[in-house]
This record gives structure tokens, C-alpha cells and sequence, in this order.
């Protein structure tokens, strides 16, 4: 609300998140302006998906600030941020819906527990809702009985049930057929063009992020590699960036980035065969 | 530890002082629950608490009748049903059956990210996952444990009319001799502080699951071993203050 055009819906400076001793994110710094469609691309393990989370805030830094709305975040409390998330929707990989409710359930669960509609008017967004995504008359399916492609347009009809100024997408496009995934582009576009919403996409779907983008950040080992409009993300002379955009087995790009990632919260547990010969030694 | 706590205060938050701030907690998720946790556990907990019923009956009347002293076996039975054997034998059943189940579905919700999911979307996981279950098991154990009580005794009955000859009067006039309304209370007083530890040790084990299915298996292992655990200290400890302090 009190965010200008020229200053950015989100600011990351100088963020820093380490796991164990890796730095998955090595002082990042990054600004999101309204009506942008920014798509964050990068390898598997590149912390792509850490870096969302930051940003969301259900991981806090090691160090560095992001400002969401010009509000810094890190420092905030559930109840605070409580307040900034009721403005931003969130598509997760997987969909995320809750598998005890219904499709229809899902989608209006944001707007039964931060609006003060009506059980119908309730009913009639969800029913657009889950229109614009191509899932009309799936109300009352269970999240197990559809697809992994329909979970995902659910997760972002809920996503997109509060009408939000920012939506953060997680591989939107993963797992959906091709004309899905142009019906799901075309959706990101209308509102950003449209209604001036700003959204962040992970992807690894290179047709999908050309398609959308406004600009491109390319990640590597936790920094950003490359950034630029499409175009000059095309036209860019990195190698690394060359070899991802156009999916080739050799190249720059290091194949043994997860190797030596420390998972802290699983203490790896070797076969009884092979016991010790997958230990991580120095935890 | 330090998540146990604070599990409980948020908990005590959303339960005392939110709804003083306008933040009800909603009706339907409760009920669901309730009949989730405690009105499909009645069959179980019933066949518990008649077979304790029996094997009560059956012991001390053995150990009684040589003393010539059978007319006591509805005294005995009545009191270690109301005082002990029913809160606690009620209480390992829930745990197996409602306790783990908690665990395993707030596990597989946290791995699937749907808690994730649900802070993103500014819903507080504590107010709209636990507090309901919470809420629940409160009210349901102590129901679950007082229908055992009178199923329990309802086994000792059926022992001593069918192979002492006792007439129902005599059953019913032994036991309410012997038992108080405090033997009642105690064993209801029991079951609430056993309901908060279940409940909150099964909600904490399903909500800091970490890795895969392999995690949630251990959750659910856990909730089981430590709200046992868990239950049986804190029964030795109210009765100590209950029947020994005195």
C-alpha cells in the first residue's frame, strides 16, 4: 500500500543462510519491483528453494535483511508476519493442499479464516477461482483423487484467493502438460499485466520462464550467476547460463553440488551392509 | 524440551486469551475431532474396561473367598476400577489408538508441507490443528474414562451374579459402600491431566518431524513410548497426592 512504483515490492540485501558449514546462500542481494514477473532458475540445489523461503519467511538468515512492502521481515514474529502473508500467495512444489479438506475446502479455507464473506460469496469466488485454472465442478474431489498436475492449479487457485499484489510460485509448471502449463502461463501474465501483480517464479521449465519473465536471475552455489531481461538472458555470453537454458549434459556447470550438503536434521543412517561407507565422518 | 513448552503456551494462549481478543476458536473442527478421538474409541475402550472388570472380579474373589470373605469383591473391584485400573488401562488404549494417530497425520502434514503451507497463508497451525484436538481429547477422556468405569463395574457384576450368586442389590450396595464420590473425582481429576499430556506430547512429536516417512514413523513411536511414559509418572505422582498425602 505504501510501496511507490520506483521502490521495490521486496529487497533482499546481502542475505546469508548456512547449513552445517555450507553456505547455501552466499550474500545474495536482490530487488522485486511491481508488475515484474521475475524468474529465479538455477540446478538443484542451488537454493533456489531456500532463497524462496527466506523470503516468505518461514526460514529466518543467517545474516542480511529482505524487506517485503518496504518491512523488514527476519526480525518479525508470527503476529507480524501474519499481516504481511494475508498480502502475498504462496504456490508450493507439491501443491501443499490439505488432504483431509476438499478441493473446494482448500480454495476457501484464506478467505473463511481473513475475509468477512458470506458462505456464498465464499462459494462463488471458489468456483471462479478454480475456473481461471481450468478445474471447474472439482469442488468436492479429495486431494488424493486428483492429479498431480490438478493439485498443483488447486494450489494456485488458493494461492490466488485472496487476490494477492504478490504470488510466489514453486516450479508452477512442473508436472503439467504442455497446454497446462500455457494455460498457467497465460494466467501468470494476465495478472501481472493486468492487475499489476508482481510474481516470483521458480522454475526449471525453460519455454514456461521465457514465456513469463520480465527478468531472469540465474543462480549458482547460493549467488546469483546471471540476471537480465529474456533476451539478454539468451543472448548472455556464461557458459553456465548457456548450458542451463539449453539443457546440455556438458558444461561448466558442477554436477557434484549436493554432494557434500550436510542435512542437520537427519542424521544419514547407513545400510547394515555397507555401514560407515555413506557415514558423513565430520557432522 | 523447549518446543514441548512452547507448544504449551502457545497452546494455553490460543485456548484462554485469544478468544478474549475476538479470535474464537471455531465449533465443527472440534466436534469432528471428538468423534474422531473419543466416539470411535467407545468400542475398544468398552471391551478394556469390561474384560478389567472381569479379571478383577475373578482375581479377588479367588484370593477373598479364602478368607470367607467374597461378599468384599464389589468393594475391591469398584475402587480399583474408579482409583486406578480404569483411568489408567482407558488411557494406554487412547494413547495406541488416538495418541499415535495424531502424531502420524500432523507428521505426514508437516512433511508434505501442508503446515508450511498453512503459515504462508497466515493460519496459525497451533489454533487450527492442535487447539481442536486439544480441546477434544480434554473433553473425550474423561468421558471415555467414566463410561469405562461404569462398563468395568458392569464386568464385576456380571462375576459375581453369574458365579457367587450375589443379587444385584448386594453388587450395587457393596460397591457404593465402599467407594466415595472423591474415588469418582480423583479418577476423572486423572484423566484430565492424562488428556494434556497425551494430546500435547502427540501434537509436539507430529509437528517437529523432520525427513521423510521414516520420520513420521518415529514420531508416531515416540508419542506412544514418552505419553506411556508420561502417563504412568504423572498417575504415580497424583497418587501420591491424592490417596497418600492425606
Amino acid at each position: 500500500m505504501n510501496t511507490t512504483a520506483d521502490q521495490p515490492v521486496i529487497e533482499v540485501a546481502d542475505l546469508y543462510r548456512t547449513f552445517g558449514k555450507r553456505a547455501v546462500i552466499n550474500h545474495l542481494s536482490l530487488e522485486i519491483y511491481r508488475g515484474e514477473t521475475l524468474v529465479i532458475m538455477g540446478g538443484s540445489g542451488c537454493g533456489k528453494s531456500t532463497l524462496l523461503r527466506h523470503i516468505i519467511g518461514v526460514m529466518k538468515p543467517t545474516s542480511g535483511s529482505i524487506k517485503i512492502f518496504g518491512e523488514e521481515t527476519t526480525a518479525m514474529n508470527e503476529r507480524e508476519l501474519t499481516g504481511i502473508r494475508r498480502r502475498f500467495g504462496m504456490l508450493f512444489q507439491s501443491g501443499a493442499l490439505l488432504a483431509s479438506l476438499t478441493v473446494g475446502e482448500n480454495v476457501a479455507l484464506p478467505l473463511i479464516e481473513h475475509t468477512k464473506l458470506t458462505p456464498d460469496e465464499i462459494e462463488q469466488v471458489v468456483k471462479d477461482k478454480l475456473e481461471i485454472v481450468g478445474l471447474k465442478g472439482f469442488e468436492r474431489m479429495k486431494p488424493a483423487e486428483i492429479s498431480g498436475g490438478m493439485k498443483k492449479r488447486v494450489g494456485l487457485a488458493r494461492a490466488l484467493a485472496l487476490d494477492p499484489e504478490l504470488l510466489f510460485s514453486d516450479e508452477p509448471t512442473s508436472g503439467l502438460d504442455p497446454i497446462m502449463t500455457a494455460v498457467v502461463d497465460r494466467l501468470t501474465l494476465d495478472l501481472t499485466r493486468k492487475r499489476g501483480m508482481t510474481a516470483v517464479v521458480v522454475t526449471h521449465d525453460m519455454t514456461s520462464a521465457f514465456r513469463i519473465a520480465t527478468r531472469m536471475i540465474m543462480l549458482g552455489r547460493g549467488s546469483i550467476i546471471a540476471q537480465g531481461t529474456p533476451d539478454e538472458i539468451r543472448n548472455c555470453d556464461n557458459p553456465e547460463v548457456q548450458q542451463f537454458i539449453n539443457g546440455e549434459a556438458d558444461g561448466p556447470v558442477p554436477l557434484n553440488i549436493s554432494q557434500d550438503e550436510d542435512h542437520p536434521h537427519i542424521a544419514p543412517r547407513p545400510l547394515v551392509t555397507a555401514r560407515g561407507r555413506f557415514h558423513n565422518k565430520t557432522p | 524440551m523447549k518446543n514441548y513448552l512452547q507448544l504449551n503456551l502457545s497452546l494455553l494462549y490460543w485456548v484462554f486469551i485469544a478468544p478474549f481478543k475476538g479470535q474464537f476458536f471455531k465449533l465443527s473442527p472440534i466436534i469432528r475431532q471428538m468423534v474422531f478421538i473419543g466416539v470411535r474409541a467407545v468400542p475398544m475402550v468398552a471391551l478394556t474396561a469390561l474384560t478389567i472388570g472381569i479379571t478383577l472380579a475373578m482375581q479377588s474373589a479367588r484370593s477373598l473367598q479364602q478368607l470367607g470373605a467374597e461378599i468384599y469383591v464389589p468393594n475391591l473391584v469398584t475402587v480399583a476400577l474408579l482409583r486406578e485400573m480404569g483411568p489408567v488401562l482407558i488411557a494406554v488404549i487412547v494413547i495406541g489408538r488416538s495418541g499415535s494417530a495424531v502424531a502420524a497425520e500432523l507428521g505426514t502434514m508437516k512433511v508434505s508441507e501442508e503446515i508450511e503451507a498453512l503459515e504462508v497463508m497466515a493460519i496459525n497451525p497451533v489454533r487450527f490443528l492442535i487447539v481442536p484436538r486439544f480441546l477434544a481429547m480434554l473433553v473425550m477422556l474423561p468421558a471415555l474414562i467414566i463410561l469405562g468405569n461404569y462398563v468395568g463395574i458392569f464386568g464385576g457384576w456380571l462375576v459375581c451374579w453369574l458365579a457367587l450368586d450375589f443379587n444385584v442389590a448386594g453388587f450395587i450396595l457393596g460397591a457404593l459402600e465402599s467407594s466415595d464420590l472423591w474415588d469418582l473425582y480423583s479418577g476423572v481429576v486423572k484423566s484430565v491431566v492424562f488428556a494434556w499430556l497425551v494430546i500435547t506430547i502427540a501434537c509436539n512429536a507430529g509437528m517437529h518431524v523432520e525427513g521423510g516417512a521414516e520420520g513420521v514413523g518415529q514420531a508416531t513411536t515416540k508419542s506412544v513410548v514418552h505419553g506411556l511414559l508420561a502417563m504412568l509418572v504423572s498417575n504415580a505422582l497424583l497418587t501420591v497426592l491424592f490417596f497418600f498425602g492425606r
